[in-house]
C-alpha cells in the first residue's frame, strides 16, 4: 500500500529554545575546537592475549571508591545492629571455637591465649571468605551495571573486596582489646603485618574476580563457593596451629595459602618466629593466581554484557 | 572538518539457539571437554552448529563534531546494538570504530541508583558510573538539585520517592555530563510528557552546545527536530542516511508495516496477563471494503475482543491513537460496567471526515474502576488514512493531525458598489 507523509512535527518545535529555568552548565566545551590526533577510544574485537588496561583501571579509581563505599553503606541499612555485625561474626565464632576446641578437645595454640589464636585466624578467614563470596556474586548481581554502561568490570569484584577489607578494619579493633587484655607485647614484626593484609587483599582479590567471572557463564560456582568456603576453614590453620600437623605433611598445608597468611598474621602480631617458606609460598600462589585471574578475567569480559 | 566519530564495517554477532538458550553448566562444559579437547583449545566451545544472526553487519558512517544524529529503525533492527558497541558494553565480532572525543552513554537514566541510598548519595554514585568526577559533581551539585526540583528530598532514601521523583534526579544527574560525544537511547520513553518535554530541552540544549549527540529513538517529532542528520537501520544495515526529514519519509513510507488485524485464538499465547488477554483486534472502514482501504471521507470501525479473567470487575477501555511519528492524537475511554468473567468485545466508530491522511498507530488500554489500568497493549493497530478526491485546487498535503469538515459559511456582505455609496 502506498503511504503518505505525515508531516506533524508542531507539537515538539518549541523545544528548539533552551528550556528556561535551568542554569547553563559552566564552560561548555565548543567541540569545533581542536580534536585529539589519536581517537581517545578505538572500538574493536580484542586479541585473545589482551591484559589489563591499567590506564583505564585509573581512570575510574573514584568508580572503586564510589562503589566501596556504597557496598559498606548499603550492607547494614535497615539492620538494628548496624556495622557492629562485622564484629559479632568473628567474636561468636572465635568464643564457641575457644569452648569447643581450645577447653574442651584441648587443640594446642602454640602457647598463645586460644581465644587470641582463634579470633586472629578467624579474622583473616573472615574477611577472605567474606570478600570471594561478595566479589564472587557481584558481577551477576551488578547486572543492570554490566549491560548499561562501559567502565572496567574489574572495578566490580575489586569493590566487593575493598568493602570487605572495611569489616575487616572494624574486627580488628576487637583483636587490639584482646591483645591488651592479654597483655600481648607487640615486636618489630608487627611491621610485617600491613604486608601480610596486603597479601590477604590480593589473594581474596585474585579469587573473586575468578570466581566473578566464572559466575556470569556458570552459575554452578555460586553453590560450590559457600561450600568449599567451608571445607577450605579446616584445611587452613584457623582453629589449629600449622605445627599440629606431622611434620612431613607441613609441606601440603602450606600450599593453601591461606596458611602462610594466617601464621604471617600470628607472627606479626604475636611477635612469634615467622614462616618464610610458607609464607614466600603464599606469595608465589598469589601471584600466579592474580596474572590467571586478570587473564581470564578479561578473556571472558567481553561477553559479560551478551551472556549475564 | 575532521570526524570526530568514525565507524567502519562494524558487523556484529550472536549466537542463538539451543544450546545458548539455558545458561552453559560446569557439568555441560566438563562433558564437553572431555568428549573432544581439541576441538575446545581449536574454536572455543566447539559451537559449530549453533545457530547465529547478524545484529549488526557492515555498518560503516562518519560524524563531524557539533552533529546530531539520529538513528531510526523499527525494534530489533539494532539500533540499540550499535549504541551497546559503540558504548563498549559490547565488543563487536569485526570492524573497528574510532571516537575522537570523550565519550558517555545513557541506555538508561538512573544507571546503578540503589533503593536504600538517598538522593544525594545516588546523585554521587550515579555520576561516578556514568564517568563524573567527584570533583566535577560537587561542582555541578546546586546545578543538579535545581534541575531535579528535589532540595527537601535529598536526605531520603530514593526507594521512598515516587517513580517521577526518581526519573527527575536520574536525568538531572545525567544532563549535566559534558562528554564530547554522547550516546542516548529511547531514554525519552519513559516518564509523563512533563518530563519528556524537559528532557528534550535539555537534549536541544545540549545539541546547541556544540557537542556531538547520537540519538535512538521511536519518536519521530523529536528526532525531527533534534537531529540535523538520520540514519534509517534495518536488519543490522544501514539502509537509508542523510537528511533528516528525507530519511525520516523514506523511513515512514517503506518501513511501517501496517496492521489491520490481529488474532490470538489461543490465550495461552495471547498477550494480556492473568486479569485480561486480548482475543482481537481489527479496524476497517465502513461501509466494509474489499481492499480494505480507509479514505479520509470514510467512517473508521476499530473493533476489540478481551478476555476478562476477573469475577464482576468494573471495566473501561481506552483507546489511544497516535500518528505514526509518536505524536498524540487524542485518548478517549469508553465508560465503564460491571462485567462478568468471559469474552467482551469493545467497538468505536471514529466519524468520516475527521482523521488527516496518514499512518496511526492505537494502542489500547483496558481499565478497572476508573483508576488502573488492568492491561495497556501499545500499537497493537497500525492503519493508513488515505487522501481522497480533492475538492478545491490545493493538491498539496494538508498539514494537521485532523482534518474535521468544518460548517463554513463564506458571503458577501458588503458589496463594493453598496460602500461606494456611502
Amino acid at each position: 500500500m502506498g503511504i503518505s507523509s505525515t508531516d506533524t512535527n508542531t507539537s515538539l518545535k518549541s523545544t528548539r529554545e533552551p528550556a528556561t529555568g535551568e542554569v547553563e552548565p559552566e564552560n561548555p566545551r565548543q567541540s569545533s575546537g581542536e580534536l585529539p590526533e589519536e581517537p581517545l577510544v578505538i572500538i574493536e574485537p580484542k586479541k585473545a592475549l589482551g591484559f589489563v588496561d591499567l590506564n583505564d583501571l585509573w581512570a575510574f579509581r573514584e568508580l572503586l571508591y564510589f562503589l566501596t563505599w556504597r557496598d559498606v553503606k548499603v550492607r547494614y541499612k535497615q539492620t538494628q545492629l548496624g556495622i557492629a555485625w562485622a564484629i559479632i561474626q568473628p567474636l561468636l565464632t572465635m568464643l564457641v571455637f575457644t569452648l569447643f576446641f581450645g577447653r574442651l578437645a584441648g587443640v594446642p595454640s602454640d602457647n598463645i591465649p586460644y581465644p587470641l589464636f582463634a579470633y586472629s585466624g578467624l579474622l583473616a578467614w573472615t574477611f577472605f571468605s567474606n570478600a570471594i563470596t561478595t566479589s564472587g556474586n557481584s558481577l551477576v548481581g551488578s547486572a543492570h551495571l554490566v549491560t548499561k554502561v562501559y567502565f572496567p568490570r574489574m572495578i566490580i569484584p575489586g569493590a566487593a573486596v575493598a568493602a570487605g577489607l572495611v569489616d575487616f578494619g572494624i574486627a580488628f579493633v576487637i583483636l587490639v582489646m584482646l591483645m591488651v587484655y592479654y597483655r600481648v607485647t607487640v615486636t618489630l614484626n608487627i611491621l610485617m603485618f600491613p604486608v601480610v593484609v596486603l597479601l590477604t587483599t590480593l589473594f581474596a582479590l585474585g579469587m573473586g574476580m575468578w570466581l566473578s567471572a566464572l559466575t556470569v557463564k556458570y552459575r554452578d560456582v555460586r553453590f560450590a563457593v559457600p561450600f568449599l568456603i567451608q571445607l577450605g576453614m579446616f584445611v587452613s590453620p584457623v582453629i589449629y596451629p600449622a605445627s599440629f600437623l606431622p611434620q612431613k605433611f607441613r609441606w601440603l598445608l602450606s600450599l593453601n595459602p591461606m596458611t602462610g597468611i594466617i601464621e604471617g598474621y600470628r607472627s606479626s602480631l604475636f611477635g612469634r618466629q615467622f614462616n618464610w617458606s610458607s609464607l614466600a609460598a603464599s606469595a608465589a600462589i598469589t601471584l600466579i593466581l592474580l596474572i590467571y585471574a586478570s587473564y581470564s578475567f578479561r578473556r571472558m569480559e567481553k561477553n559479560f554484557a551478551d551472556i549475564i | 572538518m575532521r570526524e570526530i566519530v568514525r565507524v567502519e564495517n562494524l558487523s556484529k554477532e550472536y549466537i542463538i539457539g539451543a544450546r545458548e538458550a539455558a545458561y552453559d553448566t560446569l557439568r555441560e562444559s566438563l562433558v564437553q571437554t572431555m568428549r573432544a579437547p581439541l576441538s575446545r583449545l581449536r574454536g572455543r566451545n566447539g559451537k559449530g552448529n549453533s545457530e547465529t544472526i547478524w545484529a549488526l553487519k557492515n555498518i560503516s558512517f562518519k560524524v563531524d563534531p557539533g552533529e546530531v544524529v539520529g538513528i531510526i529503525g523499527r525494534n530489533g533492527a539494532g539500533k540499540s546494538t550499535l549504541l551497546k558497541v559503540l558504548s563498549r558494553i559490547t565488543e563487536p565480532t569485526t570492524g573497528r570504530a574510532e571516537l575522537y572525543g570523550r565519550v558517555a552513554s545513557l541506555l538508561e537514566v538512573g544507571t546503578g541508583f540503589h533503593p536504600e541510598l538517598t538522593g544525594r548519595e545516588n546523585m554521587y554514585l550515579n555520576g561516578a558510573i556514568l564517568g563524573m568526577k567527584k570533583t566535577e559533581i560537587d561542582r555541578k551539585f546546586d546545578q543538579i538539585v535545581a534541575f531535579s526540583e528535589l532540595e527537601k528530598f535529598l536526605d531520603t532514601p530514593v526507594k521512598r520517592y515516587s517513580s517521577g521523583m526518581y526519573m527527575r534526579l536520574a536525568f538531572a544527574v545525567a544532563s549535566h555530563l559534558e562528554p564530547e560525544i554522547l550516546i542516548v537511547d529511547e531514554v525519552l520513553a519513559v516518564g509523563d510528557a512533563q518530563f519528556q518535554k524537559k528532557c528534550l530541552g535539555r537534549m536541544s540544549t545540549v545539541a546547541s552546545e556544540g557537542r556531538t549527540v547520537l540519538f535512538v529513538s521511536h519518536n519521530m517529532a523529536a528526532i525531527k527536530s533534534l537531529c540535523n542528520r538520520a540514519i534509517w537501520i534495518d536488519g543490522g544495515q544501514i539502509v537509508g542516511a542523510g537528511q533528516t526529514g528525507q530519511v525520516v519519509l523514506d523511513y515512514l513510507q517503506k518501513g511501517a508495516v501496517a496492521k489491520l488485524e490481529q488474532t490470538w485464538d489461543d490465550p495461552l499465547t495471547a498477550p494480556g496477563n492473568e486479569k485480561a488477554k486480548i482475543r482481537s483486534a481489527r479496524v476497517r472502514p465502513l461501509p466494509p471494503r474489499e481492499d480494505e482501504e480507509i479514505s479520509v471521507e470514510s467512517p473508521i470501525e476499530l473493533e476489540f475482543e478481551y478476555w476478562n479473567y476477573q469475577p464482576d470487575a468494573f471495566l473501561g477501555f481506552t483507546l489511544h491513537l497516535y500518528t505514526i511519528d509518536g505524536t498524540y492524537v487524542f485518548a478517549v475511554g469508553c465508560a465503564g460496567e460491571r462485567r462478568p468473567q468471559g469474552l467482551v468485545r469493545v467497538a468505536a466508530k471514529i466519524p468520516a471526515n475527521f482523521l488527516n491522511d496518514g499512518i496511526y498507530t492505537v494502542t489500547i488500554q483496558v481499565v478497572q474502576d476508573n483508576a488502573s489500568s488492568v492491561y495497556l497493549h501499545p500499537d497493537i493497530l497500525v492503519f493508513e488514512v488515505l487522501d481522497s478526491v480533492r475538492v478545491g485546487n490545493w493538491f498539496g498535503k494538508w498539514p494537521g493531525v485532523i482534518r474535521p469538515r468544518l460548517e463554513w459559511i463564506s458571503e458577501n456582505v458588503v458589496q463594493r458598489g453598496d460602500h461606494e455609496q456611502k
